[in-house]
């Protein structure tokens, strides 16, 4: 695969992007006309924690053909990992001012913390659950899955039970996790209060710094000798395996390192929009993420980032003006997209080029190729 | 892959042979598609398997090369391994090699990429994850090209190939894989008459270094290949012998060539 601008473009659209935002919030007052407000530096965050689902969901359906319906639930596990530190660190300011225990339980009657509270005063202990917490599922799941060779629509399947499964879990009081109001109330991250707009805009900076992160390491690994073996078995997995391969270990590898990704998106995600709930769990929200990596074209990554913030986009905008119509034009949009642009934005664009670079080659055929071309 | 080649005592029979098939049955939901089925293979031998459809010569390529589990019966590779407790990835590992009726490549990638991750190696993905091209890889490759005529077409897209340059490009992903065994199923199927004659070259020049099963309904093919034949019918051998052999056995001549 020919090197193309997307990389770089990607890269300096997020970081610059979210730079400039944030400096314009910063610097310039209220008034200005060329002042960011706050809610747009939210939105922004926002929208880059939803890019990290994005690339989690490009990587496994896009290079490995695993098309999860059930993505977001590992964002989620994400999400309340941060979140129970977020709690955790309201410490006695809360409504009952209990030290040790968060609103909700004292609100149950609970007297003591559950054990699986423990730790996450620590905000290091949170980020590392919000690794490992969806990195563990993923693997549990992806072993069982792959190694019965479930595949196709049936594995889409289970994984929208699997999110279900826990939206259910996670509903119940008894779980421990807030129940359907779930985590929120938030006060201050790492000593940052959450109600300043510094605090967000470098909650936005560092999200935008993550997200290229993930970009590049993305990036590596679909251009690896690995990547190739995935795209091999993405479309012949029965030749990957007469020639030796075993194809559920790449899967299972690829779809560990995409869950972690989108844990990672949850756990920024939370503090930006200061409430992580059951919901989050919802088959819908799943759905959409694939949706975003429809639109901005499926396999190409930098495609999933360009999908994630146009179609949030067009969601924040339509949903403000016409709520009603929001999931009229999402269904819209899907169709349109797979009727009219099977590629996505990125893959259609990337297309014309090497429409024209074939076309050029196919009269140079009969021409024996220069030396220099004869290594890659 | 570790195998650990088990006592010689139980595949004594097998002692000298690349491919010991013996009395393998196969059923599907009643319908038997190997019956009681031997075969033997010897070290360097190119065999034609020739059969009407639905007389289990594809069943026998699955049964080998462990997508099928036979019922009863064993398949021994090389005198000393069961290749029945093994599956697909752990037996080509062994040296198996397999080639598709359609040609199966890897479609979005260049025909170099095709024949690299079919070269023999570390299949692991802590191993991909790191793999550098190196020197000795390219010279294996190149190789490759050369037996397979596709030199000059190693950075196009195996999607852009034609069907027969497809043909080639797998059998040079089986040769990449260096096998002792390649079992070929169909290779001349919609080929042009040259690409046919080429194939049987390829396919000889490979026999020289690996034994070699070929499934054909080519007539004309089997016959230009000119080695031992093995028809097939209702899956058991119903004749072994050379083409001239066993196309004047009266069985054969009732149940395959006669119609």
């Amino acid at each position: 695969m020919k090197t193309t601008l997307s990389t770089p473009l990607t890269l300096i659209l997020v970081l610059g992007g979210a730079a400039l935002m944030a400096a314009l919030n910063l610097a310039t007052p209220a008034g200005s006309a060329m002042h960011v407000p706050d809610y747009a530096i939210q939105l922004a965050g926002k929208y880059l924690c939803y890019a990290m689902l994005a690339l989690a969901v490009d990587l496994v359906w896009g290079f490995a053909g695993i098309l999860s319906l059930g993505h977001a639930a590992f964002f989620a596990l994400g999400g309340y990992a941060m979140g129970m530190y977020l709690m955790r660190e309201i410490g006695a300011r809360g409504v009952y001012g209990n030290a040790i225990l968060p609103d909700f339980m004292v609100f149950l009657g609970w007297n003591h913390l559950p054990w699986y509270w423990y730790g996450f005063n620590w905000l290091g202990f949170a980020v590392l659950m919000a690794l490992l917490v969806p990195g563990v599922l993923a693997w549990i799941f992806g072993w069982l899955a792959f190694r019965s060779r479930v595949s196709g629509v049936y594995l889409s399947i289970i994984t929208q039970a699997l999110t279900y499964a826990l939206l259910l879990a996670f509903f119940r009081n008894e779980m421990g996790f807030g129940g359907n109001n779930g985590l929120t109330d938030f006060k201050d991250i790492a000593g940052f209060p959450l109600q300043s707009a510094a605090t967000h805009c470098g909650l936005l900076v560092i999200s935008a710094v993550v997200l290229c992160g993930q970009f590049l390491l993305a990036r590596a690994l679909v251009a690896s000798r690995f990547g190739k073996v995935l795209v091999a078995v993405r479309d012949a997995e029965s030749r990957t395996r007469f020639l030796g391969y075993r194809p559920e270990s790449y899967k299972l590898f690829v779809f560990v390192a995409s869950a972690v990704m989108a844990g990672i998106g949850g756990a920024l995600y939370v503090p930006q929009i200061g409430i992580i709930n059951p919901s989050e769990f919802s088959p819908s929200n799943s759905i959409e993420a694939v949706i975003w990596v429809a639109v901005g074209g499926r396999g190409t990554l930098s495609g999933a980032i360009l999908g994630a913030v146009l179609v949030n986009l067009g969601k924040t905008w339509l949903t403000g003006a016409l709520p009603e119509l929001w999931l009229f034009g999402l269904g819209a949009l899907f169709i349109f997209v797979t009727l009219f642009l099977p590629k996505g934005i990125v893959g259609t664009l990337a297309q014309w080029p090497r429409r024209k670079r074939s076309a050029e080659a196919e009269t140079e055929t009969s021409r024996p190729a220069p030396l220099s071309e004869t290594s890659p | 892959m570790s195998v650990s080649a088990p006592a010689a005592a139980p595949h004594a029979a097998a002692i000298g042979t690349v491919l010991y098939v013996d009395g393998v049955s196969v059923s599907f939901d009643g319908f038997r598609a190997l019956n009681n089925l031997s075969l033997i293979l010897a070290p360097g031998e190119m065999r034609a398997v020739i059969g009407p459809n639905g007389a289990g010569k594809t069943t026998m390529m699955d049964v080998i090369t462990g997508r099928t589990r036979p019922d009863t019966g064993r398949v021994v590779f090389g005198a000393t391994t069961d290749l029945t407790k093994l599956d697909e990835p752990a037996i080509a590992a062994l040296g198996i090699g397999r080639k598709f009726q359609k040609p199966t490549v890897f479609e979005p990638l260049d025909v170099w990429t095709n024949l690299l991750l079919a070269l023999a190696g570390d299949r692991r993905p802590r191993f991909t994850l790191r793999a550098r091209e190196t020197a000795e890889e390219r010279a294996r490759i190149e190789a490759i090209l050369a037996t397979i005529r596709l030199t000059d077409h190693r950075h196009r897209r195996a999607a852009d190939l034609s069907h027969g340059q497809k043909q080639w490009l797998e059998i040079g992903m089986l040769l990449a894989q260096e096998p002792q065994l390649l079992l070929v199923d169909e290779p001349v199927a919609g080929m042009t008459d040259a690409e046919t004659e080429q194939t049987a070259e390829l396919l000889r020049t490979i026999n020289e270094t690996r034994s070699v099963v070929v499934v054909e309904h080519d007539m004309a093919f089997v016959r230009a290949l000119g080695v031992r034949v093995t028809v097939l019918h209702e899956g058991s051998v119903l004749s072994e012998g050379s083409i001239d052999h066993v196309s004047e056995d009266p069985k054969v001549i009732e149940v395959y060539l006669g119609r």
